[in-house]
């Protein structure tokens, strides 16, 4: 039965608008999704080490960068070496299968993390937080840096076979009910499926195992984690580690969505927001604060940019995304200072 | 030997207040305005004056701006471009509307444009702390970026969405407009960079000062010694806002001539005057003038290595360059998180025991 037929006149108008906003609300929703994937490892690292790290989107594009390489069989550094001597390399004679890639840059990563720990954080303990953060920003140009002189700078595709395009199911039930057809993309369904298993994943990790213990440990106290013989230094690797794999996964939808290039890194700018409404601390706060940032940035755009706006202001209103998401951080902050779910801000003398 | 204060009697209240209380520092720093005002004008060229010395002066003046609020009063803010845009807009609009006025009113009155807008958006900080603060000031980067990108009244409604700075004179001379001298460019903004330096150093050290670097140390022990934390905080905003916009002014009047708004105050911009402090040293004035030397200097001159010594394509120098900018503030903040600054103040230190260290 189509729900449509029930309606008439000047209703149809009215109904198709309210269509169209809920397959905006709904695709918003899969973009929250992605937004929390990359705010996940912020908080990860935030709250083993207290250190708020801005580098995660260059990591996201490190990885990515990293796996298409690998897989591509490009010589690192390969453009430096032919600016110095002169030669003509490009690439291996070889190209490696996606599981043994996907394998090669996890390691990459965790070997990352440990070259973090080992040469920047180990000697920054005890400074302010805010000379933290900014040493991250610092370690987010290096790593663009770095990530463009190993891999180039040009834009490069992802193919690990994941099934991308409109769902046709869903495209075809919707237009079933409502005589509309919802486009929905299958890449953020995988997405959303995958951001699902990887806090579930998480959460058991950090529940049921003894690092995991050990990390919620170092979360809460660092000394009287360090008291009871929990070695701060190799949580720090294992939690950059987590945060690098999750950069990585992100990296790779993101990347498959639209290209590994540098706009990727970028993405740090729309996770910070959530991570504002949500908490510095809290892992479903970074899902949930994603959630309402991804909805709520669509339904926005979709909403000013109609034609009653632009005939009120005198001009069109688009491409709100780019702010949306911080004044309304902004404006939440100003009545709840520590997010939704973050821990409540005490402050001593 | 003689880096000290003996012999060099103070005989009144105005000279054992003065700045520079030392005599060999005192000479310098006539050295220094001395070179400035009536050497270089005269051996300016082009290619300096667009390359390092116009550039310099302006991130100084946008790196005073951001250390007034970041290093003295401690309000973390990444919103510096979005400010230098309405610094920008501001004049352009002005320069437009009132023909008649004087350029150095017109880049005077933008500052204090952006000075009203900054205090909208130093509101918050009476709430919101540290990082969130920080993420919070992005809001502001993003939303006034897009606001002169997409109001045609901003920029005149001209097609391509591009301002340009018309010809303004000062005393006779051209200082903006494309057939503007050097010298005079030069000049002007150097007027600017002084006066606002000298005005940065007398705040900072005088009662509003104080309170400022009294928030920043700890701010609930500020309230209770009788700093007023929205004032203290909102006259921070302003007076840095004041620079930014006077630096955005400057930007695009005199510097670009012609500005592209996402391009040329982007959030790179915002990154790159925290930069300049933290390299510089967060809390000083001559740090100020040091990090926007470096990071002004530093690209010009691994451009002329790599591209013109090495023969390097220029992606691969702009790939590198970055390297070596994330390299560097990591080696600053692990080796001397107070930056050069605080080296220049060990060095002067040492020679005032100099050569008798004990």
């Amino acid at each position: 039965m189509r729900i449509s037929a029930w309606i008439t006149g000047k209703g149809i108008a009215m109904f198709e608008q309210l269509l169209f906003g809920i397959e905006a609300a709904i695709n918003g929703l899969m973009t929250g999704v992605m937004y929390s994937l990359i705010a996940l490892g912020f908080v990860l690292i935030f709250k083993a080490s207290g250190v708020f790290n801005y580098a995660q989107g260059v990591m996201a594009l490190f990885g990515a960068l990293t796996l298409v390489g690998i897989q591509e069989g490009q010589v690192p550094f390969a453009h430096l070496i032919n600016a110095i001597f002169g030669t003509k390399i490009t690439n291996f004679a070889w190209e490696v299968p996606a599981l043994a890639a996907i394998a090669l840059t996890v390691g990459v990563m965790i070997i990352f993390a440990w070259l973090v720990e080992r040469f920047l954080l180990r000697n920054l303990i005890n400074q302010d937080p805010i000379i933290l953060f900014m040493a991250t920003i610092g370690l987010a140009y290096f790593m663009e840096g770095i990530g463009d002189l190993m891999w180039g700078s040009n834009i490069k595709t992802i193919n690990l076979g994941l099934n991308q395009g409109i769902n046709e199911t869903i495209d075809a039930a919707t237009y079933e009910w409502f005589g509309y057809g919802f486009y929905i993309d299958n890449l953020d369904i995988t997405a959303a499926i995958i951001a699902v298993i990887l806090v579930v994943a998480l959460t058991v990790f950090s529940q049921y195992s003894t690092t995991g213990r050990a990390l919620r440990a170092v979360a809460d106290d660092h000394q009287a984690a360090l008291s009871v013989g929990i070695s701060l230094r190799s949580i720090w690797v294992i939690v950059w580690g987590i945060a690098g794999f999750i950069a990585l996964v992100a990296g790779v939808m993101w990347g498959a969505k639209s290209g590994v290039q540098f706009s990727l890194a970028l993405i740090t700018l729309k996770a910070l927001p959530v991570l504002m409404l949500g908490g510095f601390t809290s892992i479903p706060g970074a899902i949930i604060g994603g959630m309402i940032i991804g909805v709520g940035e669509k339904v926005f755009e979709f909403i000013v940019s109609s034609s009653w706006f632009g005939d009120a202001l005198g001009f069109t209103m688009n491409a709100t995304e780019n702010w949306f998401a911080y004044v309304l951080a902004l404006i939440f902050l100003v009545f709840r200072p520590q997010g939704l779910f973050g821990d409540k801000i005490i402050e001593r003398v | 030997m003689f880096y000290r204060e003996s012999g060099d009697f103070k005989k009144s209240y105005a000279e054992d207040s003065q700045t520079f209380p030392l005599k060999l520092d005192r000479y310098g720093y006539y050295a220094i305005l001395f070179v400035a005002f009536l050497v270089v004008p005269f051996v300016i060229n082009d290619y300096w004056a667009s390359a390092v010395l116009i550039p310099f002066l302006i991130w100084s003046i946008a790196s005073l701006g951001l250390n007034i609020l970041t290093g003295y009063c401690g309000q973390v803010s990444l919103g510096t471009g979005g400010f230098m845009a309405v610094g920008a807009y501001a004049s352009y609009k002005l320069m437009t509307s009132f023909p008649e006025l004087n350029i150095m009113i017109i880049v005077l009155l933008s500052g204090v444009i952006t000075a009203g807008v900054g205090v909208i958006f130093g509101l918050p900080s009476l709430r919101i702390k540290g990082f969130y603060l920080a993420v919070a000031t992005l809001a502001a980067q993003f939303f006034l970026i897009w606001l002169f990108n997409k109001v045609p009244w901003f920029y005149n409604y001209s097609a391509s969405g591009q301002i340009t700075s018309p010809k303004r004179e000062m005393f006779g001379f051209e200082v903006t407009g494309p057939s503007a001298t050097a010298e005079a460019k030069y000049l002007f903004i150097l007027v600017l960079v002084f006066g606002l330096a000298w005005m940065a150093r007398n705040l900072t050290r005088g009662r509003i000062g104080r309170s400022w670097m009294a928030i920043r140390d700890m701010d609930i022990a500020a309230e209770i010694i009788g700093v007023n934390p929205l004032k203290a905080k909102l006259a921070a905003f302003a007076v840095s806002s004041f620079y930014i916009g006077i630096a955005g002014a400057l930007f695009f009047t005199v510097y670009l001539g012609a500005v592209e708004v996402g391009e040329a105050f982007g959030i790179l911009k915002s990154f790159l005057v925290l930069f300049m402090i933290i390299i510089g040293g967060l809390g000083s004035i001559l740090g100020s003038f040091i990090g926007a030397a470096f990071l002004v200097l530093m690209p010009v001159l691994l451009k002329n290595v790599m591209v013109g010594t090495l023969g390097w394509p220029i992606d691969l120098a702009a790939q590198t360059e970055l390297v070596i900018i994330g390299f560097l503030i990591m080696l600053t903040l692990i080796l001397e998180p107070h930056g050069v600054a605080q080296l220049w103040r060990f060095l002067k230190q040492k020679l005032r025991l100099w050569p008798f260290p004990h």
